[in-house]
């Protein structure tokens, strides 16, 4: 990964342009002047511009990840802003949201602060999500209106459900002034108690212990109908099961208040890839049946889905080479992500691949606010550049996160990132 | 034998649990002679891995290690250094670093020991990981169903209690379904897999039905922390429904046989009368536990044959 500054011109020649705000498709050229857009069309390079041969290439809108563990403050070993940054520029993100499961939890204005500050030396536009509650304990609701106003863009406990009913509808009420998503990590600890993985045949023959599908759907449902009763903002994050797919595809027919989020792997792996007891597997919420990842597909093919949130969780070799019942749950996700959704959703399940880099570029910036017409003129040049058709190997070197807890490694994936343009920076990916 | 380790009896081939019950017969002949010992592993060295207490289980390896002339070492880790978690690839490198020919490992966490065999080069024998698998028990279970129905194709199998915290239940409708035998559990609902039907077994919560059925009873240890929790209302409630007791059995016209894996909770799962009648072959069990683990280690460590016998 050879990351250097633009050039006071830059040229993106030749390439197929995707532009997801419009929905179009067209050939063309991209002129770049002091790293704003200065021209979509046919271009004549001025004599000094950098060009860069886009030939083959699709050029579209910088990606945006919705839900992304850096892990600062508290466990840089894993994972800083800056190293979750490079991940990102490798995998053609060119922002990100940042949960606040770090340690202390992003609880306060000021933790909010610290994070915005941080993220102005790094490479990615990075907003941070603040806790609901303070110190992620689900019992006391965070001073929302002052994080907002030092940037944070949403609320989650993620990593933690909000258990207490009761405490979740406050969450939501209290967000209504706002106008903002609150984000429920949806798992019901007490249905979960110590399973490791999806309970079904699989868990029954690896001996694992597991839980069930309506361990996140019913707190899904329950969320739903909490987002009815106070007319608040709900975006349910990593959905994993059909179950939850059918209240969220339901809930939608008459509310607009919703939006929902999918993972790579939960739409790559099914249960039956942990007969292999890779802990790098192992992920909250779990990895479920063929059955649930059919589901998950068509939700991503007919709408339900919003977008594609990686749920990148690093963590470290150490723990993740425990054995599987102490290993913690994650596994990263933002250096792989493109060419394992292009595989199973453009590849082998024939989906418009327009519709599918909205969901990676255009759909999560609504949800969240930020602008969303990036080839207008003037716009900072966030951008990038993608082959949809080269097919490849993921390995550890394509890695750019401080950890390497990926169970694609060896893993073929379609469609690789070659170039991303951010912050007056381009990155280019061998 | 096709595989290099003994791991679990999910896809062992039928043609080597046959192997190994045929060789564990020949060893069982062995136990038998005033001098127990061959010396068919004499120069062979065997770690035998403990992360979990298990005396019975590892007695039994160990007197199969040593009538084999294998020299042994055993580990035992405690449970508190365990939970450090780096603890397990220390100790495989350890191993590997030793020039240990097999490694016996009893984890509490299932995969484990595929787990150890991508860190070491020796042979891994599974003796226990955790709810998963416990292929040794279920070969020896297998060897004795066979010494005393003389084949294990068809026969009619009931296994009785908490099937699934049990690793013993798990390798045994494994090994059995691909001896061509039939397997019913039969235990309390909260203590059955939730998809045990695909297992290729039958579930039947009426013990009473299963005992007419069956031809012989694994029955397994009920663990007293089970009870009194959400899982199990009282012993009381277990022995009612579920207990294999002096009476229950007089009710039944026919006589089964009864196994237990060991060690009991006389009068919880099994009363003593039971447990010491001519039905139960559970000392059976344990002596040919020791012939077995001595067949499965002279075949996954290609022991030379002792003169004379062959
Ligand atoms: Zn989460």
């Amino acid at each position: 990964m050879n990351i250097s500054k633009l050039s006071k011109h830059v040229v993106l020649k030749g390439g197929t342009i995707i532009d997801p705000a419009a929905g179009t498709e067209k050939k063309g050229d991209i002129l770049i002047e002091n790293g704003k857009i200065k021209f979509v069309g046919k271009v004549e390079a001025p004599k000094s511009a950098q060009v860069v041969d886009c030939k083959g290439l699709v050029v579209t809108h910088g990606f945006c990840d919705l839900h992304v563990h850096f892990r600062e403050p508290g466990r840089e070993d894993k994972e800083t802003l800056e190293s979750g940054s490079m991940a990102a520029l490798a995998g053609g993100f060119t922002r990100v949201c940042v949960m606040p499961n770090t340690d202390p939890p992003l609880d306060s204005p000021e933790s909010i602060r610290y994070t915005v500050d941080r993220s102005e030396e790094c490479l990615v536009h990075i907003h941070p999500i603040g806790a609901i509650t303070k110190g992620q304990n689900g019992e006391e609701l965070t001073e929302m209106g002052a994080m907002l106003s030092e940037g944070a863009v949403a609320f989650s406990d993620d990593g933690l459900p909000v258990t207490d009913s009761g405490m979740m509808r406050n969450a939501l009420e209290y967000a209504t002034m706002f106008d903002i998503p609150v984000i429920n990590h949806a798992e019901d600890l007490c249905l979960k108690k110590n399973g490791v993985m999806h309970e079904g045949k699989i868990s029954t023959h690896l001996g694992l212990s597991a839980s069930p599908d309506i361990t996140e759907s019913n707190m899904v449902h329950r969320d739903l109908e909490l987002t009815e009763l106070t007319g608040a903002r709900l975006h349910v994050p990593h959905v994993s099961s059909a179950k939850s797919v059918d209240h969220i595809r339901k809930m939608k027919k008459t509310s607009n208040r919703v939006t929902a989020e999918v993972t790579p792997h939960h739409l790559f792996f099914t249960d039956e890839d942990l007969v292999s007891f890779d802990t790098n597997l192992k992920v909250a919420p779990p990895i479920r049946t063929k059955a649930d990842q059919k589901a998950l597909i068509k939700a991503v093919k007919d709408g339900t889905f919003d977008c594609i949130a990686t749920d990148h969780a690093p963590h470290t070799i150490e723990e993740k080479e425990g054995t599987f019942d102490l290993a913690p749950f994650g596994m990263i996700g933002l250096e792989s992500c493109f060419g394992a959704v292009n595989q199973v959703m453009v590849k082998e399940n024939k989906m418009d691949r327009v519709k599918l880099i909205q969901m990676l570029t255009v759909k999560p910036r609504r949800i969240m606010g930020f602008d969303h017409d990036l080839f207008s003129k003037g716009a900072e040049a966030e951008l990038t550049i993608l082959n949809p058709e080269e097919s490849w190997i993921f390995r550890k070197s394509h890695i750019q996160s401080r950890s390497s807890n990926s169970p694609y490694v060896a893993h073929s994936l379609t469609g690789k990132i070659k170039y991303t343009i951010i912050k007056g920076h381009i990155t280019a990916l061998s | 034998m096709q595989h290099k380790h003994l791991l679990g009896l999910k896809n062992y081939p039928a043609e080597d649990i046959q192997t190994i019950i045929d060789t564990a017969f020949t060893f069982r002949e062995v136990l038998e002679r005033p001098i127990k010992k061959v010396p068919s592993l004499q120069g062979k060295t065997i770690v035998n891995l403990f992360f979990e207490n298990s005396t019975r289980t590892r007695i039994s390896f160990e007197l199969a290690q040593k009538r084999l002339s294998a020299d042994t070492v055993n580990f035992s880790a405690s449970s508190s250094s365990l939970q450090k978690g780096e603890t397990f690839k220390d100790t495989a490198q350890n191993i590997e670093a030793m020039k240990i020919d097999a490694v016996v490992m009893r984890h509490p966490t299932p995969g484990a020991p595929l787990h150890l065999t991508q860190h070491i080069d020796a042979v891994v024998i599974n003796a226990g990981d955790g709810t998963h698998e416990h292929p040794t028990q279920a070969i020896l279970d297998m060897t004795s169903l066979h010494e005393r129905f003389g084949n294990l194709k068809g026969l009619k199998i009931g296994i009785i209690g908490d099937i699934s915290h049990s690793r013993v239940a798990l390798s045994n409708i494994f090994g059995l379904k691909t001896m061509g035998a039939e397997v019913t559990l039969c235990g309390p609902a909260t203590l059955m897999p939730p998809f045990a039907e695909d297992l290729g077994v039958k579930v039947n919560y009426n013990v009473d039905e299963v005992i007419e059925w069956a031809e012989a009873i694994n029955v397994l240890r009920i663990q007293r922390e089970r009870m009194g929790g959400g899982l199990l209302p009282s012993v009381r409630e277990y022995r009612n429904l579920f207990g294999i007791t002096t009476e229950r059995l007089a009710l039944h016209k026919k006589e089964i046989v009864i196994m237990h894996p060991g060690p009991m909770n006389r009068g919880v799962e099994i009363d003593s009368s039971v447990a010491d009648s001519d039905q139960a072959i559970i000392l059976d069990q344990v002596l040919n536990g020791v012939a077995s683990r001595m067949a499965i280690l002279y075949l996954l460590l290609g022991g030379k044959q002792e003169e004379g016998n062959n």
